[in-house]
């Protein structure tokens, strides 16, 4: 029971957190939809061309009328990054795109403070508010008149601080006093003074919890701007991180996963052949085959670990066994999937064995082995940056997990980034290898 | 003793429910060299597996086929084989396809070269030799697959519903091509079809088989393929001779269908 009610709140809690999303997401589609819009006018009044598709009077439904809109892509992208430099407060963007900033500056207020006796004074505190990284010498103030003496704090954006008003004072809550108003409003425990740019609470032990205006901008340590990514960029690609450059990190991840490929490539294609052509084969590796093949490779890396280390032999290994059976099951689909008519005409034809193997079986499979080689690719770079996230010295995943532990987002996004870059990239160098090496496939 | 002797075949297949079918039961039949001979049916009467025996895929449960006195025991190039469609080798292009037979044999392409080009130009691909396969309409495909086969110079080639795919002018062109080939080369040819018409044009000797178990049911001999080397094949179509076997020919498959229909028998 105890489990079903925890799933149950569970589930309640995403739920909610997903409600709260909604309005986000229906302002989302509401601006794809008017970029649409405006799109169809401006296409309809600068070039009213009548394409094939154009003249098709049915499109809703007929999916080849259906092709990537490049405009759309654009204007997607676009709108990824202006958002960001929006919340970020970018400089790469004009201001009045910026969302309201967190406070940063110098501000007061007066407290009235109440003894015993009930006599009030007030007090004025000055508080300034300044970005992370600045160091603030506090200014000197004068104590002003009455028993509440005038008060100087910094705060850092984004933060709060505790503010114990009657350590100066004569009038102590030790015997007593009390805060009743700020800037003349009276205040209580539970509700806040909202004074615009900061706002003031009061806490149960009795002294002020000053919160700055947090604007619904996202700190630099949850998102920093685009520019300080690219700064990042630029300064890590020349400097290196952690004693390796940029590149180096990069590099050592693609290699990794090259030379895991590869031996997974080596060994799993004659592996699958082997098994699309012998039945005794088929047998013997199917269960192997058949139970490695469901487990994900993240779930290897423990057993690695403890049998290989964390070097370099480890993590070939690990992409290895990643790539291994994607591979078979490539191959083992490419020799079962030949045609018997094929074979067939090439033996009427006069070959042997042995030329069946090399002229039909072989390429016919290609197709098919070039699936699984983009499939492993895919795994196997995310299995490297997952590999590199646990344990390493040196790789796109190392980087950012060390970056993260030092909260060095822009690190994390820069690294996510190139991450996602690098392994789009892959599937395009294996796209075209394809389109190159097999152009035949799926036309057979 | 140099055709082609189909001796007494017959063919059971067992099914794993321990049931057995018998696609073929005693066919017999003489080829002599060079001739032509279609071959119609209803479905499901054992065309295709007399085929595949002639062709050597298939061992026969019993009797034998010689070809020129010995006996067939596997595929071999000198029975080549043209398939319905999808039997081409999409990742080599035209020309590496039809000389894929002389290749197996070692010979180099330099010495086949003339012959390919020859051949490709017999059936009207000489544009399209550097051409990928999937580039080609399925009636260009077929050609090349025709070609493919006499490329390799087999004593008989055997023909699945080589035209099945075709559209009706297509079909027809490739018929005339098919005369064309058998007049000029002198190969011997078994055509199997689902086309009467097709089966009387182009046969010289025609043979109808019945189902269940697969049998040969009836056999003509047919002056219509050597008419057909001269004439249109549209203007043999209205000889009256023709038009008559023709009837005869479609009541006796479609009565056989009509049998085949409503009972299903399968032996245990
Ligand atoms: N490999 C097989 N296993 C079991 N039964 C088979 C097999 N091949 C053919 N048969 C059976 O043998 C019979 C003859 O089949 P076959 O393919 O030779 O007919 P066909 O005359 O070529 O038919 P169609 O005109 O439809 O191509 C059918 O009843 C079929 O079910
Ligand atoms: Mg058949």
């Amino acid at each position: 029971m105890g489990v079903i009610a925890s799933l149950f709140e569970e589930l309640l809690t995403i739920l909610k957190t997903f409600l709260t999303a909604i309005p986000y997401l229906a302002a989302y589609i509401g601006f794809i939809l008017v970029t649409l819009l405006i799109w169809q006018r401006v296409k309809r009044s600068f070039a009213p061309k009548r394409d094939f598709a154009s003249l098709k009077t049915i499109t809703f439904g007929d999916e080849s009328a259906v092709k990537s809109n490049f405009a759309a892509s654009v204007i997607s992208i676009i709108a990824v990054f202006v958002s960001w430099g929006a919340f970020t407060g970018s400089s790469t963007i004009p201001s009045f795109l910026h969302m309201p900033e967190a406070f940063v500056g110098k501000t007061n207020f007066t407290y009235t403070a109440q003894s015993v006796a009930g006599i009030r004074d007030d007090a004025s505190v000055y508080v300034i508010v300044h970005g992370a990284g600045v160091n603030v010498i506090l200014p000197e103030v004068d104590d002003g008149q009455g028993f509440a003496k005038n008060d100087v704090m910094a705060v850092k954006a984004y933060r709060t601080k505790l503010l114990k008003w009657d350590v100066n004072d004569e009038e102590t809550r030790e015997i007593g006093a009390k805060i009743v108003a700020i800037n003349g409003q009276p205040i209580a425990f539970g509700t806040d003074v909202d004074l615009g740019d900061i706002k003031v609470a009061l806490t149960q032990k009795g002294t002020l919890n000053i919160k700055p205006d947090k604007g619904i901008q996202m700190e630099p340590i949850w998102l920093p701007a685009p520019e300080d990514v690219w700064g990042r960029l630029k300064e890590i690609s020349t400097e290196g991180f952690k004693n390796y450059t940029l590149l180096e990190h990069l590099g050592f991840s693609l290699f990794r996963v090259v030379i895991g490929f590869i031996f997974g490539a080596l060994v799993g294609i004659p592996l699958g052949y082997a098994m699309g052509l012998s039945d005794w084969f088929r047998g013997w590796f199917d269960p192997v085959v058949e139970f490695m093949r469901p487990v994900p490779p993240l779930a290897l890396i423990p057993l690695v670990i403890i049998w290989a280390g964390i070097g370099e032999v480890g993590k070939t290994i690990l992409l290895f066994l990643a790539a291994l059976w994607i591979m078979a099951i490539a191959a083992r689909a490419g020799v079962s999937g030949v045609r018997i008519s094929k074979v067939h005409a090439a033996y009427s034809l006069g070959a042997s064995k042995w030329q069946v193997m090399r002229h039909v079986i072989l390429p016919n499979s290609l197709p098919e082995i070039f699936t699984g080689a983009r499939v492993a690719m895919g795994v196997c770079w995310g299995t490297v940056v997952a590999a590199e996230l646990v344990a390493a010295e040196k790789g796109a995943g190392m980087m950012i997990m060390v970056a993260s532990k030092f909260q060095q987002t822009d690190i994390v996004i820069l690294g996510i980034i190139l991450i996602g870059i690098i392994g789009f990239g892959i599937d395009m160098l294996m796209r075209w290898a394809e389109r190159v090496l097999v152009p035949w496939k799926g036309r057979g | 003793m140099s055709g082609l002797a189909i001796d007494k075949i017959s063919m059971r297949f067992d099914l794993p429910d321990r049931s057995s079918v018998r696609a073929l039961q005693d066919v017999s039949l003489d080829l002599k060299a060079g001739e032509l001979m279609s071959v119609l049916g209803p479905s499901g009467c054992g065309k295709t597996t007399l085929l595949n025996i002639i062709a050597g895929f298939l061992a026969p449960t019993k009797g034998e086929i010689r070809l020129k006195g010995e006996k067939v025991t596997g595929p071999s190039a000198e029975r080549g084989m043209v398939f319905q469609q999808g039997a081409l080798f999409e990742w080599m292009n035209v020309r590496d396809n039809v000389s894929f037979g002389p290749k197996m044999k070692g010979i180099k392409s330099s010495e086949t070269k003339e012959k390919v080009d020859h051949l490709l130009d017999i059936v009207g691909l000489q544009d399209f030799k550097e051409k990928a396969i999937y580039e080609l309409s399925g009636g260009m495909q077929q050609r090349v697959a025709l070609a493919r086969c006499l490329a390799n110079d087999p004593d008989v080639i055997l023909m699945d519903e080589p035209l099945g795919a075709l559209d009706a002018l297509t079909r027809e062109k490739m018929q005339s091509l098919v005369l064309k080939l058998w007049k000029e080369t002198g190969k011997t040819i078994i055509l199997i079809t689902h086309s009467v018409e097709e089966a009387l044009l182009l046969g010289e000797r025609l043979i109808v088989m019945a189902p269940r178990p697969g049998r040969i049911h009836k056999e003509y001999s047919l002056p219509f393929a050597d008419l057909g080397i001269e004439a249109d094949l549209r203007e043999i179509k209205k000889y009256a001779d023709y038009a008559v076997k023709r009837e005869e020919i479609l009541e006796m498959i479609w009565n056989m269908e009509e049998d085949i229909m409503g009972r299903t028998e399968v032996e245990g």
